[in-house]
């Protein structure tokens, strides 16, 4: 291993500027003559809009226009779109409703956008839209997702009656019932998988840009996917052929998958860009964000777990309502079906496995993929089934789960998916000796005599990393394939420029990537570049989410490294005037094998453009290769979380006071990052368990709607964490890499629930465990421990 | 109602500024968008993310919670006056760097002004707990704090007795 290679803890390329203030973040950018747009959303879950009235507003200083849906509507600006097709049992497409930047006719949820004032300044644009009067219609709303299919729930969109999206199911359900009647023990659980809000803390932005001269538009954008969303806001919104826009997303602070969809404000910074004549500039203010930024998860679920006279999981099944808020984001059909149903086998020889979902819209923001998208629901699912199945039977739970793994790979579910590769029983086995398990009981102990419950709770998630293959995603009704690209462009200096279709926004990919081209060409990572983010210049990719960037990015990335490596060899061979085939590539230098004649990287590269010792006949000047890479499976990350608490009875309060995490990524890249990634993944996953929670009352009103409200977590919240990896290498790709990035969010929910409920001894115990939860929980058990 | 604009005087990472401001501008306007010093960055609207913190008179502010004609005669000092343009870094961005204690970077200016705001308060051995606690009002979402913790506390040792320490504490 190099100092700068695959497995190497590099220390970060674009620290330097984050560190000192010098990155360009999209609010940080200021285009010449720039307005700003502010919006005007609704204050009504559900209300007809019988009137805009912008005469007072239009007239305010520095107002150069107020737009609405009506506008947009009269401009032929398109709708936005999901980009997912899922189908009903019955065969019939999902029920996707319109949804225009600016709602026209009616608004669906509270902070649903209405108009725009367009200012001078951003303040001239607030102080107007003050003046801007909106009569509305109030009408019924609905919430709560178990209640939008009820007779008698207010209707939200014509084409949805029930508000219900699909009825869908994976699995076959008689022989599951079968299975079930053959039980020795039936675990069941109602879940619910709380609703979060995402928060990335550098808040969504927009600069749209029109060049009347030229007919092109250029979009700044705290985007994931820059192309997706050209691709959209041309092919579907009909703003300008794919071709006259230019999609740009500089450093974008956090994503967490809400950055990913296409979304109203960038759609109308563009059209307001037109029409004004000015670059338009809009930055979200956090409250706002919390009312117009795709929400996370929000799932209620039943779910049973069979289990035969050994303990041996027979089948499972789950019910599952999903809730995606007033509208379909541009992936919300896939996350509760094809990235939640498809992993409920967990780690675990399930041989039957049926689950029902149905999609339902509400009056609420709308929902969408949030780090782990599915998955962390299937491993709550699997992982409280197996935890309380345990408990019920009176099984250890470490036992309960090591007798169940799958042990042999390949290994075909009963949902889609065919696991390649693990050691589910490696990263346990290391776990409990991190997490000292033996001792645990001795803690325990410890724990009473200071008036404390300690609880442990296990995890052993699994997730599908990459997202792909485009057929199979094809096949299951996703409207991209989900390949990757990357270019490697070599200058004649020899030093390298990557070109990738993925996104960073704290993955640190100018290192990694770069590591991967150190270590095959053997150049130090200072002379390699890594481009990304501008489609003027990456022609296309799909961007970072799902933990693709590895598995799928850097796998491109490989691809057009061998290209490069051939030709280089060609140029190597003219410029040591031997024959291509003894020609040998290692550390940076090609040599003519069984000879001392060699030359450097540097010398080849300068060659190829040079090009004077070869006619461009028999080989093209130039050092440059791309590579398209469509993986061949999904990836297969798993691993095992333990997290140990101590819970005050009489506060309620939940300490983590221990957390052991040992995870299987295949190869590692950059261990440092690696960490990185999981203590973030935990620390979302902490919160949901913990204190994070979008509360909607009866009415649609989002009663969490600022960070005074909603809890994120804080540094006091969480423990130091004990992470480490076992590798079992991704046989389906080059590099043999699975992901990282979302690993935490989906293990730490279970495991903290686990821990809390074997502290308190009652399962009767709802997401986030608040300390007034969890006090409320343990004065319903049944026969509360107290602490002696 | 914007109201008549009025000057302010003040020092911003050593040198003397004056600007035309509306009453209602705030510091973190004040330097984004006058200045265009654009390393303080803004992640909420009530005061809780701390992404916005810099010095003013020695002392860790929210530059979102102050307003900017507040700050007549004072002296401020960003993340981007921390270092010497061309000098070495600061030992505490270096200790963010050298311990992955960032990721999307957003945060990071706030976090590192608080750390070493923490470092003149709390002094150069910081515990754990005491960093946390010491947090409160900086949330980061990415990194889950570990490695900002182990960042502050390799940053505050090496804070001792350098030159740049007395600088930030200024």
């Amino acid at each position: 291993m190099s100092i700068t290679g695959i497995g190497a803890a590099v220390r970060r390329k674009e620290d330097h500027r984050f560190i000192t203030g010098t990155g360009h973040y999209t609010a940080d950018i200021n285009r010449p003559g720039q307005a700003f747009g502010y919006f005007i959303r609704s204050p009504h879950a559900h209300a007809a809009i019988k009137s805009i009235d912008a005469k007072m507003a239009a007239g305010m200083p520095g107002v150069l226009a107020v737009l609405t849906g009506a506008q947009l509507a009269a401009d032929k600006i398109g709708n936005l779109i999901c980009g997912w097709m899922v189908h009903s049992d019955d065969g019939s497409p999902m029920k996707m409703a319109p949804h225009p930047a600016l709602a026209n006719g009616k608004a669906c949820h509270v902070g649903d956008p209405v108009a725009v004032v367009i200012a001078e300044t951003l303040a001239q644009a607030r102080d107007a839209a003050e003046k801007v009067q909106v009569e509305y219609g109030v009408l019924p709303a609905i919430a709560d997702p178990a209640a939008a299919q009820k007779q008698g729930a207010p209707q939200i969109h014509e084409v949805a009656p029930h508000n219900t999206i699909y009825k869908w199911h994976l699995g076959d359900a008689n022989a599951v019932e079968a299975a079930f009647k053959s039980a020795k023990h039936v675990t069941k659980l109602d879940l619910v998988n709380n609703r979060l809000v995402p928060n990335a803390i550098e808040p969504r932005a927009a600069i749209g840009e029109y060049d009347a001269g030229a007919g092109t538009f250029t979009l700044w954008n705290t985007t994931q996917n820059p192309h997706v969303a050209r691709l959209v806001i041309a092919a579907f919104v009909g703003m300008a052929p794919e071709h006259k826009l230019r999609v740009i997303a500089p450093d974008v602070g956090g994503g967490f998958g809400s950055k990913i969809f296409i979304y109203p404000e960038e759609v109308v910074a563009l059209w307001a860009s037109k029409r004004v004549g000015r670059p338009v500039k809009w930055v979200a203010e956090r409250s706002e964000a919390f009312l117009a930024d795709a929400h996370g998860r929000d799932h209620v679920t039943h779910a049973e777990m069979a289990f035969d006279a050994e303990g041996k999981v027979l089948a499972l099944r789950a019910k599952t309502i999903a809730n995606l808020g007033a509208y379909m984001s541009t992936f919300s059909s896939s996350v509760p079906t094809y990235l939640y149903a498809t992993l409920l086998s967990g780690q675990y020889q399930i041989p039957q496995i049926y689950c029902e979902v149905d999609a339902v819209y509400t009056n609420t923001v709308p929902v969408d993929a949030y780090r782990g998208a599915g998955r962390p629901e299937a491993t709550f699912v699997v992982e409280r089934l197996m935890e309380v199945g345990a408990r019920e039977m009176g099984q250890d739970p470490v036992d309960l789960r090591q007798r169940n793994f799958i042990k042999s790979f390949p290994h075909q579910t009963p949902v889609i998916m065919n696991y390649d590769s693990g050691d589910y029983g490696a990263s346990l086995k290391k776990a409990l000796e991190i997490a000292d398990y033996k001792g645990f009981a001795k803690r325990k102990r410890e724990s009473e005599r200071n008036g404390k419950l300690r609880g442990i709770g296990f995890s052993n998630y699994i997730e599908a990393c990459g997202i792909a293959p485009s057929q199979a995603v094809g096949s299951l009704g996703c409207g991209v394939g989900l390949w990757e690209s990357a270019e490697v462009r070599v200058n004649p200096t020899g030093s390298v420029e990557v070109l990738t279709g993925c996104h960073a926004h704290g993955q640190g990919h100018e290192t990694t990537f770069a590591q991967v081209v150190s270590d095959r060409l053997g150049i130090p990572i200072e002379n390699v570049s890594v481009v990304h983010g501008d489609t003027d210049k990456v022609q296309f990719g799909m961007g970072t989410y799902g933990s693709r960037s590895g598995a799928v990015g850097m796998s491109a990335l490989a691809k057009a490294l061998d290209k490069v490596e051939a030709k280089a060899k060609k140029v190597a061979a003219h410029l040591l005037e031997a024959a291509e085939g003894d020609i040998e590539f290692k550390d940076g230098k090609f040599n003519v094998a069984g000879t001392d004649k060699s030359a450097a990287w540097g010398d080849v590269a300068l060659n190829a453009y040079i090009a004077h010792k070869f006619s461009g006949q028999e080989l093209e000047p130039g050092l440059k290769e791309g590579a398209f890479y469509d993986p061949k499976n999904f990836t297969f990350p798993a691993g095992c979380h333990i997290c140990e608490v101590e819970v005050d009875p009489d506060t309620g309060n939940s300490e983590i006071v221990a957390w052991t995490a040992v995870d299987d990524f295949g190869v590692v890249v950059n261990p440092m990052i690696v960490e990185g990634q999981v203590h973030g993944g935990i620390a979302q996953g902490v919160g949901q368990a913990l204190c994070e929670g979008a509360v909607y009352d009866k009415d649609g009103q989002l009663l969490t709607g600022s960070l005074m409200d909603y809890c994120m977590p804080r540094a006091d919240h969480l423990p130091p964490m004990k992470v480490d990896t076992t590798v079992t290498r991704c046989p389906s790709n080059p590099l043999g890499v699975k992901g990282c990035g979302e690993a935490g969010a989906i293990a730490a929910p279970a495991a903290v629930i686990n821990a809390v409920t074997d502290a308190i001894g009652t399962e009767q115990l709802a997401m986030p465990a608040t300390p007034a939860a969890v006090w409320a929980a343990l004065q319903r058990a049944p026969k509360a421990p107290r602490a002696a | 109602m914007a109201a008549k604009a009025a000057a302010v005087s003040l020092t911003v990472n050593g040198k003397p500024v004056t600007a035309e401001v509306d009453p209602r501008t705030l510091l973190v306007q004040l330097l984004r968008e006058h200045l265009r010093l654009t390393g303080t960055h803004v992640g909420c609207d009530t005061s809780q993310c701390g992404a916005c913190v810099v010095h003013v008179n020695g002392k860790a502010v929210k530059s979102c919670t102050i307003l900017a004609l507040q700050l007549e005669g004072a002296n401020v000092l960003t993340i981007e006056g921390l270092a010497a343009p061309d000098g070495p870094l600061h030992p505490m961005q270096e200790a963010f760097r050298e311990n992955h204690g960032l990721q999307c970077g957003y945060c990071t200016p706030g976090m590192i002004m608080t750390a070493v705001d923490i470092v003149r308060r709390k002094g150069n051995d910081l515990d754990d707990r005491t960093i946390r606690e010491e947090l409160e009002g900086n949330i980061c979402r990415c990194t889950g704090y570990h490695n900002i913790v182990k960042a502050i506390a390799a940053g505050a040792r090496a804070m001792r007795g350098s030159a740049a320490a007395s600088q930030a504490a200024e």
